[in-house]
């Protein structure tokens, strides 16, 4: 079996039901465009804050749906707000609003307010 | 006993000059120290002249209005100017008859009912105050055609009310109307009327009017002065004596802050809800329609504003444009959202670990240029710029070719003004660092924070349009004139933000015919890609979007030229004709 390479990696499982869903029903409540993202990654390959750090706004759409608040809270900083994203967005999402949710929403968050 | 009318008058003034007391009190005592030292400094000065002038023309006379739309500025005047003659006159009045200007404060506003007798002058004032009286009808039978019908007056949409601002103007409806009727009463029974009064008090004859029917009348009449004076402060009202506060802060050179403050909130209750700022809002397009300046600022005094109000809207600043009272709508609106989003702004820690020199060119640099995000989304400006650069043999650092942090204005058109300062910090040391003595921009949006926040000093920043037609002018570059038809759109940043509208007209002009637009210059359109609003959905965007086209490509131009990369890039997706920044117009007409 450990020829197989089953071992390598730890298993992975993703538990649909344990997801912390607040933060993403927060964010699509006050900005639903958010929910066309199909994740093509126009957004991240133009950032400016990509250009300078590991900000990777693709990865963050998918983990805050993963409910991953916690390196949410850590990359959502690195974001100047210069709404090259919004430009190139091809869905036509409002993302600079998108990023004031997030921000708002951990605010939230954090004061147990939701 | 009979005289007991006069108390709801008088209790209703008494409780109107305490509130407003209290109240200018508090607002002067919460202006920051350096302001009060402002005003001290500079109350014994030509400025206190100045600002009693613009009291005059504004606050009495309604100048501004009238410009916008003449028959709401005479509605305005008649009840403003009107009024402040009648108690001018009054007081007159009462000196010739008792030969003091001491009077009670009653005698001036129920003269009539007092003084049955002759005394000297006495035809000439009553029909002087008739006169006068009948100027500030008109202007009440003007605002009941505006409640029925405002589109008349070129407002389309009107302003919603709060019970307390029903009150009070129901109560300023009723005053004059009112007093008249109580004068024509008084002149029935002891003939002491003028031209107007005397012609309803022929009326009046008719019906037998009783001194009872008088008491009555004049009783109305002080109820409703006494109501409108207790609603005033609770009400829209509260402008007319706040506004002479605002002008004469104004001209005292207070600014208004990042933060709301005392300043702010004057501003605020300045305010007259005349609605001028409502039609000339672009939202309107896009069916969107509770969230102009006026409401803002309403919902501001009322402490409802919610969040999607706030954030929609392009802070493109034509109603500020607009404003008779000449309030800082835009940066109001900045500093709601700053107070709404302090809680969560960002440090940008990793600008710290960064490569922190500056790029140099060995010899004194010329210029320093700052492309900026929005022009690293627009290569062709880019490269036009730097090409241009080039040829006119401009020594240059390009400061973020590779790598470059945000500018720190769309953060602070979202109110994240702590996050924005990190953003400006950073960038102000490799700018100050540089030595070079011009800051080069091709971003109306950084322009716009480089000249407010970034306190530069010795620094000149230019607009590439500026900066070429200087070059120009130098002869270090030169161009060929073509003859295609350009018709040109003003950035709002670059507009009305930093007042810069002829330098890009003069460059288009060398460079071929420029054809005029019907809303440009000060009152130009937004392209609406504009930053400053973060909830405005695509849709709705390419809504306004589309009427801003139809206005700026009436005549059929050859091309459309921005300068601003926003815009360019806002358009190009919605034309099929040239879409140029005036940097790519002036590289390719270039000899």
């Amino acid at each position: 079996m450990r020829n197989f390479g089953f071992t390598t990696t730890k298993s992975r499982t993703i538990d649909y039901e344990k997801i912390d869903t607040r933060l993403i029903s927060y964010i699509l409540q006050n900005e639903p465009s958010f929910n066309a993202c199909l994740s093509c990654g126009s957004c991240t390959a133009i950032c400016s804050a990509g250009n300078l750090t590991s900000f990777n706004i693709r990865k963050l759409s998918l983990q805050i749906r993963l409910g991953d608040i916690e390196n949410t809270k850590l990359e959502i900083d690195k974001c100047m707000l210069c709404g090259k994203c919004l430009l190139e967005c091809p869905r036509g999402i409002n993302t600079r609003n998108v990023i004031m949710l997030i921000k708002k929403g951990l605010n939230i968050i954090d004061k147990n307010e939701i | 006993m009979e005289n007991y009318f006069i108390l709801p008058f008088t209790l209703g003034m008494i409780t109107l000059f305490v509130i407003l007391f209290i109240k200018y009190g508090l607002w002067i005592a919460r202006l920051s120290h350096i302001d009060k030292l402002r005003i001290i400094q500079c109350i014994f000065t030509r400025r206190t002249w100045d600002a009693i002038v613009e009291s005059v023309m504004e606050g009495l006379l309604h100048r501004s209005i009238f410009k916008r739309n003449p028959l709401l500025g005479y509605m305005h005047m008649s009840l403003a100017f009107g009024w402040f003659l009648l108690i001018v006159v009054g007081h007159i009045e009462g000196f010739l008859c008792y030969g003091t200007f001491a009077n009670a404060p009653w005698i001036p506003i129920f003269f009539q009912y007092f003084v049955h007798y002759q005394f000297p002058g006495e035809r000439i004032m009553t029909n002087l105050m008739d006169f006068l009286l009948l100027f500030i009808l008109s202007g009440v039978l003007l605002a009941y055609f505006k409640r029925l019908n405002s589109k008349i007056f070129g407002i389309k949409k009107t302003t919603k009310l709060k019970p307390f601002d029903k009150m009070a103007m129901i109560a300023l409806w009723f005053i004059f109307p009112l007093r008249l009727f109580a004068e024509s009463a008084t002149a029935a029974l002891y003939g002491n009327g003028g031209f107007l009064t005397n012609s309803v008090a022929n009326l009046f004859i008719l019906i037998h009017v009783t001194p009872t029917m008088e008491s009555i009348l004049w009783w109305a009449y002080s109820i409703s002065l006494g109501l409108f004076f207790v609603g005033m402060p609770f009400s829209r009202y509260m402008h007319i004596l706040t506004e002479v506060l605002f002008i004469f802060l104004r001209h005292y050179g207070i600014k208004l802050k990042k933060q709301f403050n005392s300043y702010s909130r004057i501003q605020v209750y300045s305010c007259s809800r005349c609605g001028v700022c409502i039609d000339v809002c672009q939202m309107h397009v896009a069916n969107i329609s509770n969230n102009q300046s006026v409401y803002i600022l309403k919902n501001i005094r009322d402490q409802n504003l919610t969040d999607r109000k706030l954030y929609n809207c392009l802070l493109c600043g034509r109603c500020e444009q607009v404003c008779p009272v000449k309030i800082n709508l835009n940066d109001l609106r900045i500093s709601q959202r700053i107070r709404a989003t302090k809680e969560y702004n960002s440090d940008y820690a990793f600008l710290q670990s960064l490569p922190n020199e500056t790029p140099t060119t060995g010899k004194q640099p010329e210029v320093i240029y700052f492309a900026g995000c929005m022009t690293h989304m627009t290569p062709g400006i880019k490269k036009s710029i730097v090409k241009v650069l080039d040829k006119a043999n401009v020594n240059y650092i390009f400061m973020d070719k590779e790598k470059g942090a945000c500018c720190g204005r769309p953060l602070m058109l979202a109110g994240q003004y702590e996050a924005a300062k990190k953003l400006i910090d950073f960038n102000r040391k490799k700018i100050l660092e540089s030595g070079a003595p011009v800051l080069l921009v091709s971003c109306p949006i950084c322009y716009k924070v480089f000249r407010d926040d970034y306190e530069l000093g010795q620094i000149t920043i230019k607009h590439h349009s500026e900066y070429f037609l200087e070059l120009v002018e130098q002869g270090r570059i030169s161009l060929k004139k073509s003859n295609s038809s350009i018709v040109y759109h003003d950035p709002c940043e670059l507009g009305r933000g930093c007042n810069v509208y002829e330098q890009p007209r003069e460059l288009l002009k060398k460079t071929g015919t420029l054809l005029s637009a019907k809303q440009e210059k000060v009152m130009s359109l937004c392209c609406s890609g504009s930053l400053g609003d973060l909830s405005l959905s695509m849709p709705d965007r390419n809504v306004i979007k589309a009427e801003t086209l139809k206005v700026l490509l009436q005549k059929n131009p050859d091309v459309l030229a921005t300068a601003c990369p926003l815009c360019k890039k806002t358009f190009v997706k919605g034309v099929n004709i040239q879409v140029k920044d005036i940097a790519e117009i002036v590289a390719n007409a270039m000899e």
